[in-house]
């Protein structure tokens, strides 16, 4: 302890840097959040507070159904994901090292590096010609866009569990007599329960969030949350908005707490 | 033999890997272990004891060969279908489980009824002396109890024979020596086969009916552990079991002469002789078969003092020779002394 390491901490003007740092972060997100209180129509003038614009937002229909689209999509992406997620990561780590192993993880994480745009003007392109030739309208371009860059964000999570899981209980299951589907139910899937749950938590959190690839997949009538408030944006803007972000903010917050607390649980 | 053998290789070979990197881990080990045994495979790190072990509980596929269980040739079964139970080094309990649970898995895999399940989870715990901890997360254990876990859970579903790769290495001197015995009663309770492994010499010696001492992936004797001790094959054995002397000697009227003239009687064939530091003793000068040696160093060891010797013809010796009451064995480093061999005790040994 008596010798002096270097340390950030000891530098000075570092806590009026690490001040000024959240300020800037969380004040545009706090000011979002007190003026979801406002009883008046501005974003800007405060006219004291009143839980008006959330009884609005609660009783606008159109919010409503795009909140009931929203959780529909995010809830079916984050189920298909996860499992597709769960095969690559068990296939891609319950084996040898092979060939073409790098080549298969960038595959798998291309959604991370492809800019967002593209995906979304290739997915317009290839789900207008799906929809010319099937006649089909409904919200499965949206599901499937959402379950595709959802893949990676599922598979970090269970692929980190299933790297740290002692390969021997699997083996003294079948020495125990388990088949290998009794191994895998009773040994392999309990232990990756967490990075499971994790890997579907951040899956949800990602396709409820998603704007750019929506806005350019949905057909008419298909709001999400986020693209609805996009398009309100360019009306008039009310404090209506602000309380619809404030609640998707705490929705935000409880399930990445949830995801935290679970893959922490594994060390 | 009129009685199955309750495991047998037929001329085992393994191979890992391919072309230059290939690693030879067995070859050509045959070996029959009778029903009922405690029988030991010991050898240095890397000879291929797991690898035997494996082949036998069905983890690995012989590279060529035969393992049969109770005479009947299983090498193409997968683990799960074979009578045989392993104790891993590791333990490998579930951690997602609690004690009772992991002693009840086989049990609940075989889709055994409840009540069975029950009894038989309950029986193993009060044979390892853990029914207090039934309910705790395996996690919540200490070593050692975590050891017995291992044992009821591999014990429960009755296997014909038991596998038990190095089960006590994690475990201090003392927890050891406890197990050690424990071990022993249980295989003599249950009546099950147990082959076990280990690296440690004094543990095979105390524990087994028969060792196998395995090196570089071939077993090179099998025997009981007495005459392991007395009558090793090869210089690898003598050396590996207890401490030795070897000496080359070659065929003489009436014996065999050492490097330095004298000529001894030995057992056994091959052109090594093998001589154990306790029963070398001092002799007459006048006695038949008397070597006269020079002490290079005596070492104190409690109760024994290990006398250095040179022998005429520069070859090496050292002797374990037991401290009379006072302490004082009237040897001097550098003065010259005569011993002789016990009786029966020089062996000779092929490479
Ligand atoms: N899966 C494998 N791939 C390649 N080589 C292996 C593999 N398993 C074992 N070997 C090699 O086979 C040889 C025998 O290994 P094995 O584990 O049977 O030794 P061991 O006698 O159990 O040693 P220890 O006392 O250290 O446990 C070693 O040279 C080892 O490197
Ligand atoms: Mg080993």
């Amino acid at each position: 302890m008596a010798e002096r390491n270097f340390e950030v901490s000891r530098l000075p003007g570092f806590a009026t840097t690490a001040i000024i740092v959240f300020i800037i972060l969380y004040l545009p997100i706090i000011t979002l959040m007190v003026y979801s209180f406002n009883g008046g129509a501005s974003i800007a003038l405060w006219e004291g507070f009143s839980l008006r614009w959330y009884e609005i937002a609660w009783n606008n229909d159109a919010v409503k159904s795009a909140t009931m689209r929203s959780l529909t999509i995010a809830a079916a992406a984050s189920v298909i994901s996860t499992v597709l997620a769960s095969m690559a990561a068990l296939g891609t780590t319950r084996r040898d090292k092979f060939k073409g192993q790098t080549v298969i993880y960038v595959l798998i994480n291309q959604p991370l590096m492809v800019p967002e745009i593209v995906t979304a003007v290739a997915l317009l392109i290839f789900f207008a010609a799906v929809k010319v030739a099937t006649g089909y309208q409904g919200l499965g371009y949206l599901i499937a866009a959402h379950s595709a860059f959802c893949i990676p964000f599922a598979y970090l999570p269970i692929r980190a569990r299933l790297e740290g899981m002692d390969l021997t209980l699997e083996v003294a299951a079948s020495d125990l007599y388990a088949s290998s589907w009794q191994t895998f139910t009773n040994v392999t899937l309990p232990l990756l329960m967490p990075g499971v749950l994790a890997g579907a938590m951040l899956a949800f959190v990602i396709s409820l969030d998603d704007v750019i690839i929506t806005e350019f997949v949905k057909s008419g009538g298909q709001d999400t949350l986020p693209t609805y408030m996009l398009g309100q944006l360019r009306r008039a803007i009310t404090p209506e908005v602000n309380a619809i972000s404030t609640a998707l903010l705490g929705l935000t917050v409880v399930m990445l707490t949830a995801f935290f607390l679970l893959t922490r649980k594994k060390n | 033999m009129t009685e199955r053998a309750a495991v047998t290789a037929e001329s085992v070979y393994k191979v890992f890997g391919q072309g230059a990197h290939a690693v030879h881990a067995l070859e050509n080990v045959s070996l029959s272990i009778q029903q009922g045994e405690f029988f030991t495979l010991l050898g240095p790190s890397g000879c291929g004891k797991t690898t035997l072990l494996r082949l036998i509980a069905g983890f690995e596929m012989p590279s060529g060969g035969h393992i049969l269980l109770d005479g009947q040739d299983v090498t193409d079964l997968p683990p799960n279908k074979r009578p045989v139970n392993t104790v891993f080094q590791s333990y490998a309990l579930f951690p997602h489980l609690s004690v009772r649970q992991n002693v009840g898995f086989a049990l609940k895999m075989q889709g055994r009824p409840k009540a069975e399940i029950d009894g038989r989870t309950e029986q193993m715990m009060a044979l390892v002396k853990l029914e207090s901890m039934a309910d705790r997360k395996v996690a919540q254990l200490s070593g050692g109890q975590q050891q017995r876990v291992a044992l009821a859970r591999a014990l429960a579903p009755q296997p014909k024979v038991l596998l038990l790769d190095e089960p006590l290495s994690a475990l201090d001197l003392k927890l050891r020596k406890e197990m050690q015995v424990e071990l022993k009663r249980l295989q003599t309770e249950t009546g099950i086969t147990f082959v076990f492994v280990t690296h440690d010499q004094e543990e095979a010696l105390t524990m087994s009916d028969r060792i196998g001492v395995m090196s570089a992936g071939k077993l090179q004797q099998v025997a009981s552990p007495r005459d392991i001790y007395t009558a090793p094959v090869n210089r690898f054995v003598a050396n590996f079991i207890g401490e030795t002397n070897l000496l080359p000697v070659t065929a003489a009227k009436g014996g065999y002469q050492l490097g330095c003239g004298v000529i001894v009687s030995a057992d056994g064939n091959g052109s090594t002789l093998s001589i154990r530091p306790e029963q070398i003793r001092v002799a007459d000068s006048k006695a038949k078969g008397a070597i006269e040696a020079r002490v290079t160093n005596l070492v104190y060891f409690g109760t024994d003092v290990h006398a250095h010797l040179e022998l005429g013809d520069g070859a090496k010796m050292v002797a374990r020779l037991p401290l009379p009451p006072g302490g004082d064995t009237g040897l001097m480093r550098g003065s010259n002394i005569c011993v002789d061999f016990v009786p029966g005790a020089a062996r000779l040994i092929g490479e």
